[in-house]
């Protein structure tokens, strides 16, 4: 690969790779992203590479400089967020989307669409007995906005050349000789972009003050640890769009001085960490990566760093003793990581999609950031829509969409039709949000209010058979677990609140205990070290202000929902019996007893709640409840 | 015991992370690719090498749950159980593989060395929920039933692998 010494090398070697990416007129997109790939989707690759081969058709895995218009690209590209209709190939020009592909199909999809321009129209997604072969009319993306995910399903996601066709490290070149630093942290602070990682904290802020602090060295860190169960976002972008993290991280550093970045990523994201690898290999290569940048004058080197499974470090300052080589405790704020951070030198933390927006907002300036989503709250969100929900995967809106639109319009409403209950937002840290909030609108401020947060954006939804005590329940295990045992409050006070939601569910709750709950939660968010004691207790706290009366009818013996096996009571109908002993001999535990011909009984305290008895019942005599 | 561990491959990781005491996280990561676990062995050396105290090597060591100071079997299974697997039913999954291979919360690996369950927080493959990986494999849209399927697949691999 050539080296770009200068900002004009590089322009003409994005026009070089612009026109060979134009003149590629067709490609077969195939999903590369962590879900796709757990269907298979890396086979289909090949198995469609292979076939191409055999065909004898024209086709290139890797963009040329010199392609030929012939040629048709085979790409492995970033997520394209749909991830329940997996595994998933997108087609160009006809921006069709083959969902739900088998290696059985690749064979139909070059003889039928490669060579005969044809739709397959098996592949194509279908709801309500119509077609939708293109992706941008599918109603899941229909509603979408995508910027930060805007090249996630769209290039290769492991070429830097694509990325470098499609405008990127056009922003960098702005930002080094265009732009003071002054002026790139000014675009910022007016593009009112805040942190995505959880607390919304303005970035232009954190650079403003890394920029005005003299050091010898300061640092830019990205935060990739994404450790809210049901969150995905980030992973998404690291893995579909490595190089605009980079150039994200790169302008910041432009903007405060600093020459070096750590990106530290969870270590359950091993395709993130390669993916990033890669591109910053392929950065360095090319020279926009290492010293004297495009001959500016300007150095920058990224190291990564891999997590080692301790929730904990998502927090800022335990990420930065992780970093350094410690024990991932918290630290006492102030100092502020911005004033002495990694290795006490200043430093700017933001996480990965807060980087990934920043080449288009110095490149399309912060007018038009801003006029996405609403004042104070400005730009989009990524959120990772899961739980039971019809359509799990990716999704990209403006600031301030309401959570009706997310659940029914892009969401496709609960599973299997059943009712809507409640979402939780900003996992173990957030709260939930019930019907009442359907029409809220998500940004930072207006969760505030009502005592969630949008945190990384993990978005959980629960139906009607969920049980919200078990819920709650199981956010404080997870929190309890991932407790660093720093400070008191944290450490003995979610033990203490786990202890009495396990006793709640195990049907062995007290009226009091509830009090307790709400006193405990109130002890440990305002004592709490870090940010992970200060909100450990909101999903306590948020079940506790919308479904109170499921927390009482717990501690009075019965689970609404029937969820919590030690609160249900298994029955025999003695109308229904005809004493067939069919019970008593699928029963693991010996609890059934009767005689042949008569009604049958279930001694309560051998049951273990298996409900085998009540699938082997041939006359639904066995009932739960 | 200690007598015969060979430190050859312990020493070219520390090398190549130039004795560096800030890299022991990424020291303790590599060894542990190599070994599947940290041998107790190892934490002398590395506190010599690195010139900090064997308190410290073992502090980090332990504080992270990716660091298993304990043998682990051929088959690593994890059992996703993050919110999203959680609320799909992820716990009849965990409950049918540890019944299937007689382990539990506190014994996570078979005697023979072949298989270790253990949970995870979240996979960040929410879409496919519930999952389970097998030595970082992922198996999307599990069910009890098919995760006796898996272990009676695996244990014909192993079969297969010692004739």
């Amino acid at each position: 690969m050539q080296i770009l010494k200068t900002r004009a090398e590089l322009d003409s070697y994005r026009e070089a790779a612009m026109s060979a990416l134009e003149a590629q007129k067709r490609k077969l997109l195939v999903c590369a992203g962590t879900g796709c790939v757990a269907g298979g989707s890396l086979k289909i690759y090949e198995r469609l590479s292979e076939l191409m081969k055999e065909k004898g058709l024209p086709y290139s895995v890797e963009l040329q400089l010199e392609a030929h218009d012939e040629t048709v690209g085979l790409k492995r590209c970033g997520c394209h967020g749909f991830c329940e209709m997996g595994p998933l190939v997108r087609v160009e020009p006809q921006g069709w989307l083959y969902t739900k592909v088998k290696i059985e199909d690749c064979e139909e999809i070059i003889d039928k669409t490669i060579i005969g321009g044809e739709l397959v129209e098996r592949l194509a997604y279908r709801k309500n007995g119509q077609i939708y072969p293109r992706q941008e009319d599918i109603p899941f993306y229909k509603k979408q906005t995508r910027v930060v995910l805007e090249h996630c399903g769209h290039i290769d996601a492991e070429s830097i050349t694509e990325y470098i066709a499609v405008g990127g490290y056009s922003a960098l070149e702005k930002a080094l000789f265009d732009m003071t630093g002054d002026e790139i942290v000014a675009e910022i602070k007016a593009s009112g972009l805040r942190g995505r990682g959880g607390a919304g904290f303005p970035a232009g802020i954190k650079w403003e003050t890394v920029r005005k602090l003299q050091a010898d060295q300061k640092y830019i860190l990205c935060n990739g640890d994404e450790g809210d169960p049901g969150a995905f976002m980030d992973r998404s972008i690291m893995e579909g769009d490595p190089h605009r993290v980079i150039e994200g991280m790169l302008i910041a550093g432009v903007a405060t001085g600093a020459t070096e970045g750590y990106i530290y990523v969870r270590a359950e994201y091993p395709m993130a960490v390669n993916r990033l690898k890669n591109a910053i290999n392929q950065a360095k290569e090319i020279g926009l990566l290492g010293k004297n940048i495009l001959g500016s004058g300007f150095d920058f080197e990224i190291h990564i760093n891999r997590g080692a499974g301790a929730f904990v470090c998502g927090e800022e300052t335990a990420l930065i003793s992780s970093i350094e080589g410690e024990r991932g405790f918290p630290r006492v704020r102030p100092p502020l990581t911005v004033e002495r951070g990694l290795f006490g030198k200043p430093t700017v933390p933001n996480n990965v999609e807060t980087y990934a927006n920043v080449a288009q907002i110095i490149n399309r300036g912060a007018a038009w950031f801003s006029s996405y989503g609403s004042p104070n709250n400005t730009g989009t969100k990524a959120f990772a829509l899961t739980g039971n929900i019809e359509n799990t995967g990716l999704i990209e809106v403006p600031m301030g969409t309401t959570l009706r639109e997310i659940i029914y319009d892009i969401g496709g409403g609960c599973r299997g039709g059943a009712e809507f209950k409640a979402v939780q937002i900003g996992g173990p840290s957030g709260g939930c949000l019930t019907k009442e909030h359907l029409d809220l609108p998500l940004d930072f401020d207006s969760l505030k209010n009502v005592g969630a947060i949008i945190g990384s954006g993990g978005l959980v939804v629960m139906d009607e058979h969920t049980c919200m005590v078990e819920v709650a329940r199981f956010f404080m295990n997870f929190t309890q677990n991932e407790s660093c045992g720093k400070c008191v409050p944290c450490r003995e006070g979610t033990k203490r609140m786990l202890e009495i939601l396990e006793r709640i569910v195990a049907g062995k709750g007290e009226e009091s205990d509830i009090d307790t709950l709400s006193e405990l939660a109130d002890m440990i968010i305002s004592t709490a070290l870090c940010g992970l004691g200060k909100t450990a207790p909101n999903p306590v706290r948020s079940t506790l202000q919308y479904f109170r009366d499921e927390y009482v009818a717990h501690v009075n013996g019965v689970c609404p929902t029937g969820r919590c096996k030690s609160l249900i009571k298994i029955t025999i109908d003695p109308e229904l019996c005809r004493g067939c002993s069919k019970c008593s001999r699928v029963c693991p535990v010996g609890a059934i007893s009767g005689k042949i011909k008569e009604p049958f009984v279930i001694d309560q305290s051998k049951c273990i709640k298996c409900e085998a008895c009540v699938n082997s019942c041939p006359f639904h005599a066995i009932k739960e409840g | 015991m200690s007598k015969q561990f060979d430190f050859t491959v312990v020493d070219k990781i520390i090398e190549q992370n130039g004795h560096d005491p800030r890299a022991i996280i990424s020291i303790l990561q590599e060894i542990q690719e190599h070994y599947h676990y940290i041998p107790r062995e190892v934490f002398p050396r590395i506190a010599e090498k690195l010139g900090v105290s064997e308190a410290k090597a073992y502090s980090v060591a332990t504080f992270y749950e990716n660091f298993s100071l304990e043998p682990k079997g051929k088959y690593v299974i994890k059992v996703c159980d993050g919110t999203a697997c959680h609320v799909r039913n992820s716990i009849p999954i965990l409950e049918r593989l540890r019944s299937e291979l007689g382990l539990s919360a506190s014994k996570k690996t078979t005697d023979d060395l072949n298989f270790t369950v253990e949970t995870v927080s979240c996979l960040g493959a929410c879409g496919l929920a519930p999952v389970i990986t097998v030595n970082d494999v992922v198996h999307p849209a599990m069910t009890p039933d098919k995760a006796s399927e898996l272990i009676k697949t695996l244990r014909e691999e192993l079969e297969l692998a010692n004739t």
